[in-house]
């Protein structure tokens, strides 16, 4: 089973292949070339999961080290790989449906000039992500985390031309480092009170841990999730990444690289588990986060953006899984999440296709007559998504709802705060469902684009100072393709095979995903039985009577959010405008205070400094210098000005130096 | 007249010290080197062809790493030794330092060939002086008295300062020489202060008697001493660009012929600091460090800090270079705070790190710089992904080291440090670190992200990229590569330097 190298390293051949040759292979066998690359891969975790589905729970992990990175001494570390029960099951849907969306790009970026280089990308990050998840330590997994956020940097960058908008591409940046700071901090910190970075000594050893250390690794990583992952307060990136591709933001900031926060906490349950207080935290967080982005998600009219902060806030429920220890809860929302929700992204893609790259809601409607199969593919994310039986969403929300509920005294109100947040969810699913669906009027044909109200998150531009993502650089997705607009007489038509072959089997899969983990016995609970080996940490649900409760209730509030509503934009009982409230358009104003602070004060500090060094400095010591005339003119046929000036400075400079050592004299 | 007498009385009874030729072989190598190719030439004029001067000279460094090579072997065998009556020291420490100085040697005299046809300069100047320098360079390396300290660093420096300003038809590049020759010579005597002060304390100039000195008498708190220790740390950070002695740096460095820029941002930048660590660390380290480590901290605070900020307001790909390497100049600080084996050796390992990658971006800037080395702007470098991707290609992998991504020579680098500083309890010190190395990581992206997004004005340009100059970035990246993967041998190359640093004079 030493195959497993060929798991990361049958994209980074793809990726090598397409470096050299991909503009000779061109359009489309650059993308099939792609394809197979990652589709080979899931052949592999596939063979080896199915090997160790055979031996028994403590046999079931591999480690292949390909050779000693930092040699022997006080610090080793392996290049090594670790295929266990967590890494395998995210090496599959990593691979999985990385393989589908690659084939959905080969339709979906026909055409585009920059075909092969796309495709490099996306190799590319399939490699970083599956060793961020194959690593067996910490420095690995780092590599893999740059490795997926230069992609994600690159990709967001590379397809936002306008120059206006570039800024989307340093905020994902700027928040990412914040966040690799975190992890760095973490693993040093590990690496001290421990002696190493691998995984399993880690876990292993994590008892020893101090409390306040296990607390400090604790939230440092956390801190690096909520970069990566998109969490309060650093997930203002990710609306914006959304300026990529769709397939893009399909894969990467959708269904994978979004949630390696999780997977990093998770990975690291022997250090959550003697964390104390930091696990109240991140639940907290988690809750908040998912409350905040629904809301968001309820007034935004570019399709995208809707799914972008729906992301955010499944991203929340995740966290606040994490957060009560309930591991399995997580990663089976995780994985049930990746399947609707690249579902919902893929669907989106395909009609944006047909619309000829109008992302704008408010000129969709009675799509269904023309594209039947992602209406119905799409439909059923929307009932998966909205936590509808028996569709994946509903047992993974519940699971983690109901191991909130249990989770100590404040388990309740997470609880609450939860189902506030999945009614929230089932509203503007069902809103982005009708008004582009549904609502009889076709509006494209009706409405001029001019005539719109700027609603939403386009109005006061004003505000968005250091490049805040307006919908109109949102508009630009796809700059290569070509822009014929959308004109009174377009007729919608339904997307190649290719990217509806994915819409389908993703669909399949939203509504058999819940078979993993069924919670009527423990018999059925396969995820749980196969993971809970590697897991530290205690967690238990509510018992069958609570369980049965919580579900129904889970229900019901679903659907309230789809009656409610239905009543607003199909049956248009309430004004839109009761509900899209400005506040939630520009998502709490959270973006733009950060514009604030940042472009306003810190961008004018930031210059402060810049300047201080060129002007106050010298003219510091210029003006000392003008005191001390005699050193310029001695100096002056030399260089005029300058020389003086710097040698003042290395003379400032020394007798500040001085001052230091003479408080430390006793002349 | 009587004293006068006595004088020439004593003269006779000086003994001339036992001379180990083959200790002190890499030096002799290079130094001669250099005065047979003047030599050489004068006598042969203009009838050599304008490659000789190159091959000479990379012959002369190779030489003398191959020289290195059985010295590495007897220091390992037996230990370290003082030779020339204690004037030098033989240890694994100056070796590696030796070897790093004939590497910087090699790459710039590579850059120089291409870089002089380019710009229709010409004689064996350039060389020679390259090869004294890096003689003085040696020097300080391996010197275990203060005044051959101060004698190494003038032979080393007086040859920068002529090669700054060598390219006669650009103002800028004399305008360099004589704002570093200047500054310089300031700074010179800063140092000589400190070491007369530091003569006054202990009385002695040679450091292991210095050692000896502080081990058995405990003067803390001595005017005299701190005062030295202050006045020579302005003299050493002058050389290395401590904020706040830095401000010739970003003017230097811009100014000077590209090839020259990457000898001083290696060569003189590996000299300095294994003189600066000599002296602090392993002679007032055991016994003086809480005295001099608070400075020397606060130091390392601007050094980083001011390194990183300034470098992102730049627009001139050169400059920021400068105002990056003040910031990994911080980074090197940090591994002679931490005043450990494990900083020894982390220091070590950076300043080979930095050599490759520092004359890897300064063969890239000497390329794309163009005839007249000018062409230095950030729109410069527009569209070079679609005119010469190779070369691209190369600057990237180099700015990613620099910045410190995982798999490259300058992550492993950065990590060294970073745990030397965090084991010796500078655990807030490593974290501001780190936060710069996130700033200036934003800056190295620019660049690239400028090289492969940024739309040229017009057709992008095509600069040319001389054989030699190819061959130099493509040693640098796979030195960068190959220490970033396989890094073990280097690592255990500086362990094993740095453990026998200690133990000098004999």
């Amino acid at each position: 089973m030493d195959a497993i190298w060929l798991i990361p390293a049958l994209p980074v051949a793809g990726f090598l292949l397409l470096v050299v040759a991909g503009r000779k292979l061109g359009d489309p066998a650059a993308g099939w070339v792609a394809t197979l690359a990652v589709a080979g891969s899931f052949v592999v975790s596939a063979a080896v999961f199915l090997h160790l589905l055979g031996l028994p729970a403590e046999e079931r992990n591999v480690t292949v080290t390909l050779w000693q990175w930092l040699p022997a001494g006080s610090f080793q570390v392996s290049f090594g790989l670790f295929f266990d029960q967590l890494s395998g099951v995210m090496c599959l849907f990593i691979t999985g449906i990385g393989a589908l969306i690659h084939l959905y790009a080969v339709g979906y970026m026909k055409g585009d000039p920059h075909y092969s280089r796309f495709f490099v990308y996306l190799n590319l990050f399939v490699a970083s992500m599956l060793l961020l998840v194959l690593g067996d330590n910490l420095l690995m997994t780092f590599l893999g985390w740059e490795g997926v956020g230069a992609c994600s940097y690159l990709l967001i960058s590379f397809w936002f031309t306008d120059p206006a908008n570039a800024s989307a591409g340093k905020k994902a940046f700027v928040t990412n480092r914040i966040g690799d700071l975190g992890f760095m901090l973490a693993t040093f910190l590990l690496f001290v009170s421990l002696g190493t970075v691998n995984y399993t000594e880690i876990n292993a050893a994590a008892p020893k841990l101090a409390g306040v250390t296990a607390t400090a690794v604790a939230l440092l990583f956390f801190l690096a999730a909520t970069g990566k992952s998109a969490q309060l307060p650093l997930f203002v990136w990710l609306p914006d990444a959304m300026a990529g591709p769709t397939p893009v933001s399909a894969l990467i900031h959708a269904a994978t690289m979004v949630t390696s926060g999780v997977f990093l906490l998770t990975r690291l349950s022997g250090v959550m588990a003697e964390a104390g207080w930091a696990n109240g935290l991140i639940a907290w967080v988690g809750v908040l986060t998912a409350l905040v982005a629904a809301g968001a998600g309820v007034a935004q009219n570019d399709i995208k953006k809707v799914l972008a902060y729906s992301t955010v806030s499944q991203l929340g429920f995740m966290f606040l899984a994490v957060g009560t220890q309930n591991y399995v809860g997580a990663i089976f929302h995780m994985i049930t999440h990746a399947f609707f929700k690249a579902l919902l992204f893929l669907g989106a893609g395909a009609v944006i296709y047909s619309m000829a790259h109008e992302q704008d809601m408010r000129r969709y409607g009675n799509l269904r007559k023309y594209l039947p199969v992602t209406f119905v593919t799409m439909g059923i994310g929307w009932l998966a998504i909205s936590g509808i039986p028996p569709f994946s969403g509903f047992w993974s929300k519940d699971e983690v709802l109901a191991g909130a509920f249990n989770a100590g005294p404040a388990g309740p109100v997470l609880w609450f705060l939860g189902i506030t947040a999945a009614v929230l969810t089932a509203f503007y699913m069902t809103r982005l469902m009708i008004m582009t669906f549904f609502g009889g009027a076709e509006h494209w044909r009706t409405d001029a684009a001019e005539s719109l109200p700027e609603g939403g998150a386009d109005e006061d531009a004003e505000l968005s100072v250091a490049g805040h993502d307006t919908g109109h650089g949102a508009h630009s997705d796809d700059a290569g393709h070509d822009h014929h607009h959308l004109t009174p007489d377009h007729t919608p038509r339904e997307a190649p095979v290719t990217m509806l072959l994915p819409l389908v089997v993703l669909a399949g899969l939203a509504v058999v995903g819940g078979l993993m983990n069924l919670p009527f016995s423990h018999r059925l609970e396969n995820l749980a039985i196969w993971i809970e080996p590697v897991l530290a940490g205690e967690h238990e649900l509510p018992g069958a009577a609570v369980l049965w409760v919580l579900a129904i209730l889970a229900t019901a509030g679903a659907v309230l959010g789809v009656w409610f509503s239905y009543r607003v934009y199909q049956q248009h009982k309430v004004a839109p405008e009761k509900v899209e409230k400005p506040v939630l358009a520009h998502a709490w104003y959270i973006d733009e205070t950060y514009a604030k602070v940042v472009g306003g004060p810190g961008e004018a500090s930031f210059d402060a400094v810049a300047e201080f060094d060129q002007k106050v400095v010298d003219g510091a010591v210029n003006g000392v210098g003008s005191g001390t005339r005699w050193i310029g003119r001695a100096l002056r046929p030399l260089q005029p000005g300058f020389v003086r000036s710097y040698a003042l400075g290395v003379a400032v400079g020394s007798v500040l130096v001085l001052a230091f050592v003479v408080t430390r004299m006793s002349l | 007249m009587t004293g006068f007498v006595a004088v020439l009385a004593a003269t006779e009874d000086i003994p001339t010290p036992d001379v180990d030729w083959s200790a002190i072989a890499p030096n002799l190598i290079l130094m001669l080197g250099g005065i047979l190719l003047l030599t050489v030439v004068s006598v042969v004029r203009g009838r050599l062809p304008g490659w000789f001067h190159a091959v000479w000279t990379i012959s002369v460094a190779t030489a003398a790493i191959v020289a290195v090579v059985p010295l590495w072997q007897r220091v390992q065998d037996s230990g370290p030794e003082s030779v020339l009556a204690g004037a030098l020291v033989l240890d694994g420490f100056s070796l590696v330092v030796t070897a790093t100085i004939c590497v910087s040697v090699i790459l710039a005299a590579l850059l120089l060939e291409a870089y002089l046809r380019r710009e229709r300069l010409g004689g064996p100047e350039w060389y020679v002086l390259m090869l004294l320098s890096a003689s003085g360079g040696v020097t300080m390396a391996t010197a275990n008295d203060l005044v051959v300290v101060f004698i190494g660093l003038e032979i080393l420096s007086v040859a920068v300062y002529v090669l700054a300003a060598m390219h006669r038809r650009r103002v800028s590049s004399q305008e360099a020489g004589l704002k570093y020759f200047v500054l310089g010579a300031f700074s010179s005597a800063f140092l000589l202060y400190g070491i007369a002060l530091t003569y006054g304390a202990t009385g002695s100039t040679n450091l292991s008697r210095i050692q000896a000195f502080l081990a058995d008498t405990v003067i803390t708190q001595n005017a005299l001493l701190l005062g030295g220790l202050a006045f020579m740390l302005v003299g050493f950070g002058f050389k290395v660009a401590v904020v706040p002695f830095h401000n010739w740096k970003p003017d230097v460095y811009q100014g000077s012929p590209t090839p020259v820029t990457a000898f001083m941002a290696t060569a003189v930048t590996a000299a300095a600091f294994a003189a600066l660590l000599r002296v602090y660390v392993t002679t007032f380290g055991p016994t003086y460090r809480t005295e001099w480590q608070p400075l020397v901290a606060a130091l390392t605070v601007l050094t980083l800090v001011v390194g990183a900020f300034l470098a992102i307001s730049q627009t001139n790909v050169k400059r920021m270079l400068a105002y990056s390497s003040i910031n990994h100049a911080g980074f090197v600080l940090l591994g002679v705070l931490a005043a450990s084996a494990a900083g020894d050796a982390a220091t070590l390992f950076y300043l080979v790190a930095y050599t490759f990658m520092a004359a890897g971006s300064f063969a890239v800037v000497a390329v794309v710089g163009r005839r007249g080395d000018g062409h230095h702007d950030l729109s410069d470098y527009q569209g070079l992904s679609r005119s010469r991707p190779g070369l691209a290609l190369v600057f990237t992998i180099l700015l990613l080291s620099q910045a410190g991504v995982p798999l490259t020579a300058g992550f492993l680098a950065k990590f060294y440090v970073l745990a030397a500083a965090v084991e010796s309890g500078y655990t807030w010190l490593a974290v501001l670190a780190m936060l710069t190395a996130v700033v200036s990581a934003f800056m190295y992206l620019r660049i690239v992200v400028t090289m492969y997004f940024a739309e040229p004005e017009g057709e992008p340009r095509r600069p040319r990229i001389p054989a030699a100059a190819g061959l130099a970035m493509g040693l640098c990246v796979v030195g960068v590569l190959v220490i970033g993967i396989v890094p073990g041998p280097l690592s255990d190359v500086a362990n094993d330097a740095v453990s026998q640093l200690v133990a000098v004079g004999r």
